[in-house]
């Protein structure tokens, strides 16, 4: 052949083949069993606030990238996996305009007006839920029983969520309904089998990482069971710490999330175990009852300077 | 047992199957020798021969006085056709010995050497031979035989491990001259005065660790098998892997007692003191998707790359690319014209299929380069550094203690250019530092 056809180009020349949008829709794939699980229990609303949030993120980055005449990348995934995992942690009976209202935060503030994809610093379905809660605390904190949408006689029904029963009521909830899912609570936090399943696979895939779940849930084991052991009627035991609210989803889901979490082991690490006790303290002294969506975004803050100050050793320069 | 390795590194593949079973061809001779004038890291040298002047076999046609060179020597016989520029291998045109065989192949007389020689008088032979590097680095071999003066050198290792993907010269060499290999190491070890010798293999070769097995037994080498992983033949790695010793950063592996060897720069020496014979022909491997008959050859050092490729059934439809080493570390070539050259190892003929030229997109802070990366670095960070040019913080961090091997690179899903940007930031750097 002419040497003219010759492509040239710097080494190296072969790649593993990994693709970003391959890890985007893998997530997505890893969703879909919370996200079943959500209709299962709380009915068509849910697959509705999924819908509306997916669609109102696409559009909002859409919208935003147009008019700063950028390259729309609107379809490339991370829009729609911001979108179900806000919808996830939204309450069933939440108003559509609010879910709609909290989808444009999540991607105009919380990521667009960083630069896009890779630039943010927060994990942006956490500021849409931020927001979300500080505009319409009383919506945002109003629960459904599970299962109620089964029956034709009642529309929603409200109630506590295990957390809200143990921190005002002292009322445990049992590890079965916590496990599988028959609570209340937000769309994404009731089936820790589900979540488990879509975290599992994703690890199997190779794309979370087992420092960050580790460490967060770990450390609020330890934390909590320490608590517990010091006065066990004012706190609850570290299993329900580990399966109640919305850890399991925030440990596998938002606290992996590449962009906003550190890069180094010893980071991952740091990071996982200042969600870990942030988490606790909420849960045990603050004023609210779940605390993952701050301990995260807290942890997100601090990330730039954990990569600082975990640099891993080079090689050849000593400890 | 768990098997030796270094911390970090990626799996690249093997992709060895094509040639890892198939013996070593002699090549025929081809129509045109070229040889560049600089095959070596270090001072070029002198043409002692112009057109129109006749060849043998073994006589040197090139030579410096510069310490740091290393003499070149016809591989044919036959007559200078010219002395001028050529395409080398790395791009450019390059002042280059031109000689038309022709085809008798006749011999310079060899001096035989001496039967017992001490160090100085290897180290005379291995220069005198025209020896370097023939793992890829071409270093004046001479050079490295020669420790400095404040450092004792304890132990030697040859390197089988082979990393990069399609590359099957140096298992094809262990598996059929085990004697010679463990023959050059010996006279290594006598040249730097060291007492421990090794062979690492990694495990992808299991037959050429057991080839060894009896010629390393019975001289007190010790074989040493490695995890099959990118970059473990990397030098700095490999020391890591064997002895547990880290070479300082800027330094040599003499600072920690160590020389690292390639397996055909070991049975090259092992000719050149046992026979007087220099280096006129070097294995290569003719590989990948875009070459009809993959194939292990020994050719003559000078052949044009495109003689070669013909010897190996030509180019296949649809071949895009032709990398002239392996898929990691080579250098995509220009020209077919060029020649092969000491440091050349492989002869790639990469598919469109098999290339990657993916889009670039942003860095989402996987940190797949960072798992990967065997200097323990951030190329993530390094290569963004380098983009928005902030000089100033790149000179605290470990712009130079990047070895290059493009591990970060392969992972990369954005497709970044991680290591291109690194190397850029190097020399932009080096440049304005001399001022």
């Amino acid at each position: 052949m002419a040497d003219d056809k010759l492509i040239i180009s710097p080494s190296p020349h072969i790649s593993s083949g990994e693709n970003v949008n391959t890890i985007m829709f893998a997530v997505i794939y890893s969703l879909l069993p919370a996200g079943a699980a959500a209709v299962y229990f709380f009915g068509p609303r849910a697959l509705a606030l999924i819908a509306v949030c997916v669609g109102a993120c696409i559009a909002t980055e859409y919208v935003f990238q147009k008019l700063r005449a950028k390259p729309i990348t609107a379809f490339d995934g991370s829009a729609i996996i911001t979108g179900g995992l806000l919808a996830l942690t939204l309450p069933p009976g939440l108003p559509v305009y609010m879910a709609i209202l909290g989808s444009i935060a999540s991607i105009a503030l919380g990521k667009q007006i960083f630069g896009g994809l890779g630039h943010n610093i927060f994990n942006p379905a956490l500021v849409g839920r931020a927001f979300l809660q500080a505009t319409f605390p009383v919506a945002m904190a109003t629960w459904t029983a599970p299962l109620v949408w089964l029956s034709a006689k009642v529309d929603t029904a409200s109630a506590a969520t295990p957390l809200g029963l143990m921190k005002f009521e002292l009322k445990a909830t049992s590890y079965d309904k916590l496990f599988f899912g028959n609570i209340g609570g937000s769309l994404g936090e009731t089936s820790a089998l589900a979540l488990l399943a879509g975290a599992a696979y994703l690890y199997y895939r190779g794309y979370i990482e087992w420092r960050i779940p580790t460490s967060f849930i770990g450390t609020v084991a330890v934390f909590g069971g320490l608590l517990w052991l010091v006065e066990p009627g004012r706190y609850p035991d570290p299993l329900f710490q580990v399966l109640a609210g919305g850890l399991i989803l925030g440990a596998f889901f938002m606290a992996t999330d590449y962009v906003t979490s550190p890069i180094t082991p010893t980071g991952k690490l740091v990071f996982g175990v200042g969600a870990g006790v942030i988490l606790i303290v909420i849960r045990a002294w603050g004023g609210l009852q779940e605390g993952v969506m701050y301990a995260i975004l807290l942890m997100n803050a601090l990330t730039p300077l954990i990569n600082r100050y975990t640099k891993p050793a080079v090689f050849g320069k000593g400890p | 047992m768990k098997v030796k390795t270094f911390p970090r590194g990626i799996h690249a593949g093997d992709r060895k199957e094509a040639t890892a079973q198939k013996p070593i061809e002699d090549a025929p001779l081809p129509g045109e020798i070229i040889l560049p004038l600089q095959q070596h890291a270090g001072v070029v040298c002198e043409p002692l021969v112009q057109a129109g002047d006749a060849v043998l076999v073994f006589q040197k046609v090139a030579d410096t006085d510069a310490p740091v060179a290393a003499p070149i020597h016809s591989p044919v016989s036959g007559t200078v056709k010219a002395v001028g520029a050529r395409f080398h291998p790395g791009g450019l045109k390059m002042a280059s010995i031109v000689i038309t065989p022709d085809g008798s192949q006749a011999e310079a007389e060899l001096v035989s050497p001496p039967a017992n020689p001490g160090p100085d008088e290897i180290r005379k032979l291995v220069r005198a031979a025209g020896i370097v590097g023939l793992g890829g680095a071409a270093f004046p071999t001479q050079i490295k035989l020669t420790p400095p003066a404040e450092t004792k050198i304890d132990s030697v290792i040859i390197n089988g491990c082979e990393c990069e993907p399609y590359l099957t010269v140096d298992h094809r060499l262990m598996v059929e001259s085990p004697e010679a290999i463990i023959g050059g190491l010996k006279l290594i070890l006598k040249a730097v005065g060291a007492a421990k010798g090794y062979v690492g293999i990694e495990v992808n070769k299991p037959d050429a660790i057991e080839a060894l097995a009896g010629p390393a037994g019975a001289a007190g080498v010790e074989v040493v098998p490695l995890e099959a992983k990118y970059p473990q033949g990397a030098e700095k790695q490999l020391i890591k892997s064997l002895l547990n010793r880290e070479v300082p950063s800027k330094g040599l592996p003499s600072a920690v007692g160590a020389l690292v060897q390639n397996v055909g720069t070991a049975i090259a020496i092992y000719e050149a003191v046992s026979f007087g014979r220099p280096l006129t022909r070097k294995v290569v491997t003719v590989s990948g998707g875009g070459i009809s008959e993959p194939k292990n050859l020994r050719v003559y050092i000078g052949t044009p790359i495109k003689e070669v490729i013909a010897l190996c059934g030509g180019l296949v439809d649809g071949a895009a690319k032709v990398i002239l080493g392996g898929p990691m570390m080579g250098v995509a070539l220009s020209s077919l014209e060029a020649p092969v050259i000491k440091a050349t190892s492989g002869i790639l003929a990469l598919s469109a299929a098999e290339t990657e030229l993916a889009e670039t997109q942003p860095c989402i802070k996987c940190a797949r380069c960072v798992e990967a990366c065997p200097m323990g670095l951030m190329p993530n960070r390094l290569g963004a550094m380098v983009e928005a040019g902030i000089w100033d913080e790149l000179s605290d961090e470990s712009l130079f203690d990047c070895i290059e091997c493009g591990s970060c690179v392969f992972v990369c899903p954005s497709n970044r250019p991680l290591v291109q940007n690194i190397r850029l930031g190097k020399y932009t750097f080096a440049g304005k530092n001399r001022k």
